[in-house]
């Protein structure tokens, strides 16, 4: 069975750019950068039980960082990249030297008023920002000499980006220090006891989870060439969110599934309708409300249930 | 002199209207440990309320919007938390998500309903003359708005403090188990406390209109201050909010007028020292 699955996941994977049209290819690309970023959440969400309402942060100031210094300052790629995720993996640490002082419902709000702020000086800040009108006329980077400008070429270098993050992700979740991890999130008091130090495997999940984050936020604006406040608002962490729980938290790869259905979805419904977060919002009461621990267990419980009252 | 007196008078009104939306907050916070996400919308709800119609209907005067927007808010809030929220009593987490769903179903809802274009709240017009005070001139309104906010938490003092209704909020918020015990409705008080809250900060929006004006995004501008409120001077705690309320208002319309683009980057110091040093907020009994 795990053949036959890991085959059918493989040729999903290898199969769009050889038959799909662009539109479709583009989407993969897209569902691949919001599964890197779901996966990053869910390092925090579903292993750590710190429910961060404010993961958007690292996508966008990484994003922003990259296009202000290729745009602007003259950097190349490879160095505007490096000294992206560095400046927010270096943020990632202060925040959450910020946030972990507090657990629970305060890390949430916490985590969320941060990024609420950061949000609030992309707009306002307009000088470096543009603001409202967004970073536009951005560039690809060219690994190697090869252009990544075609849906092709993009989708392939998504592709890999994606897999090592996956692959180096669940090394870590699979380590002796993910279950730490895991083990802080249970029984944080018995870990202490033991001679854990819970804060500090928190914090170096949270930097580490930022560094994945900010990963995605630079495929983010390659893939857009465009960058805008948006993707620091509260609709871009609570979209991540909702992708990770609807995927099942705590799950290696569902959060990427769900992160996919939830773009699937976006993508889908903003054909027909322009309220998208009137949607969200929507889908956010429903799977909480029916489906609380994800979609694949909760589809199973449904089931079981509908056929408990038929017999 | 005239520009620090001025700025000191607008701070002080944005700290009332501030006190007035995280006060709710963080009565909910406290009894019901549910982070609502949805406060931001509440008060957005309640300035669309008001701006619309105080514009369809020139008769009204704003204390009586303000209060018709304020039961109005007060029942969809009391809806939304039968309905939803006792659903998700063994899930925090469920419920911060569901109000942050249903944050964005209310601002979405408000674009839909009243379009992209900010409208005005008129200041009514017994307050529009300024008001002469020691050799300076100070707007009327926001005097009076200050005037409401001291009096919105003497009241919700006397409530709390000195009513029935009070000590059994205060049993719920210090022991819920042994409240229930006793034979107090903890349930129905979580429904009271929602509606309270919601209602409140209803209200702030019809009063904040003058000052601020009905546009999309107003919930996530208002949302973030009342955070930082409540987590600066301490969760569930009145005084705290009080305090914090002032401190924020204080800062954003200083950083504003004086640095405006790092006016978001100075209210993060205020957090940051308070959560250094005293992580349960000024105020706060116990830390979230």
């Amino acid at each position: 069975m795990k053949w036959i699955a890991g085959a059918i996941i493989a040729a999903a994977l290898l199969l769009p750019p050889f038959f799909a049209g662009d539109f479709y290819i583009n989407l993969a690309s897209q569902i691949l950068i919001a599964g890197v970023f779901a996966l990053s959440l869910n390092l925090l969400v579903g292993f750590g039980g710190m429910t961060s309402l404010g993961h958007a942060s690292y996508l966008g100031v990484a994003a922003y960082l990259s296009a202000l210094l290729t745009s602007r300052y003259g950097f190349g790629h490879g160095t505007a990249a490096l000294i992206s995720i560095l400046g927010t993996v270096a943020m990632a640490a202060f925040f959450g030297v910020i946030a972990l002082r507090a657990s629970g419902l305060g890390f949430l709000m916490i985590t969320l008023a941060l990024s609420q702020v950061l949000w609030g000086l992309a707009y306002r800040m307009s000088d470096v920002t543009n603001g409202d009108n967004g970073l536009a006329g951005l560039t690809r980077p060219a690994p190697f000499g090869i252009s990544l400008e075609s849906p092709a070429a993009f989708y392939w270098f998504a592709l890999i980006v994606a897999v090592i993050a996956f692959v180096m992700m669940a090394i870590f979740v699979s380590s002796s220090f993910g279950s730490s991890l895991k083990g802080v999130r249970d029984q944080p008091r018995r870990m202490a006891a033991l001679g854990f130090n819970p804060w500090m495997i928190r914090w170096i999940t949270f930097i580490y989870a930022g560094f994945w984050g900010a990963v995605a936020g630079l495929l983010y604006v390659y893939y857009n060439k465009y960058i805008h406040p948006t993707s620091l608002s509260t609709t871009s962490s609570a979209e991540a969110l909702l992708g990770v729980i609807a995927g099942g938290s705590g799950t290696l790869g569902g959060p990427a599934v769900g992160a996919a259905l939830v773009l699937l979805l976006k993508s889908y419904a903003s054909a027909y309708i322009e309220r998208w977060n009137m949607l969200l919002g929507l889908v956010f009461l429903f799977i909480v409300l029916v489906m609380p621990t994800g979609i694949v267990p909760g589809l199973h419980k449904l089931v079981t249930r509908l056929r408990g009252r038929s017999s | 002199m005239q520009f620090w007196i001025i700025q000191g008078l607008n701070s002080l009104s944005l700290g009332g209207l501030l006190f007035l939306l995280s006060s709710g907050f963080s009565l909910i916070f406290g009894l019901m440990r549910l982070a609502n996400l949805t406060h931001g919308a509440f008060f957005m709800l309640g300035t669309y309320f008001g701006a619309v119609a105080l514009r369809e209907y020139s008769g009204l005067n704003i204390w009586v919007t303000a209060l018709g927007a304020g039961i109005i808010v007060a029942a969809l809030g009391g809806l939304f938390e039968r309905l939803v929220l006792t659903r998700l009593k063994t899930n925090p987490l469920g419920q911060v998500l569901v109000t942050l769903g249903m944050s964005f179903i209310i601002s979405d809802a408000c674009l839909v309903l009243w379009g992209g274009d900010s409208i005005p709240v008129p200041t009514p017009h017994n307050l529009q003359a300024p008001t002469r005070l020691f050799g300076f001139v100070f707007p009327t309104y926001r005097l009076v708005l200050v005037g409401i906010a001291v009096a919105a938490i003497g009241a919700l003092n006397l409530l709390i403090d000195r009513t029935r209704l009070g000590a059994m909020i205060r049993a719920g918020v210090d022991d819920r188990q042994m409240a229930r015990a006793v034979g107090i409705p903890v349930s129905r008080l979580f429904t009271i406390v929602f509606c309270l809250g919601a209602g409140i900060a209803g209200a702030a929006g019809v009063l904040g209109g003058p000052i601020l004006s009905a546009y999309p995004g107003l919930d996530a501008d208002m949302l973030p201050l009342a955070l930082i409120v409540v987590i600066l001077g301490g969760i569930g705690s009145l005084f705290g909010a009080f305090v914090g309320s002032f401190i924020i208002g204080f800062i954003y319309t200083f950083g504003t007028a004086l640095v405006p683009d790092l006016a978001y980057i100075i209210l993060f110091l205020p957090m940051i020292v308070v959560l250094a040093f005293r992580p349960q907020g000024l105020f706060g009994r116990v830390s979230a």
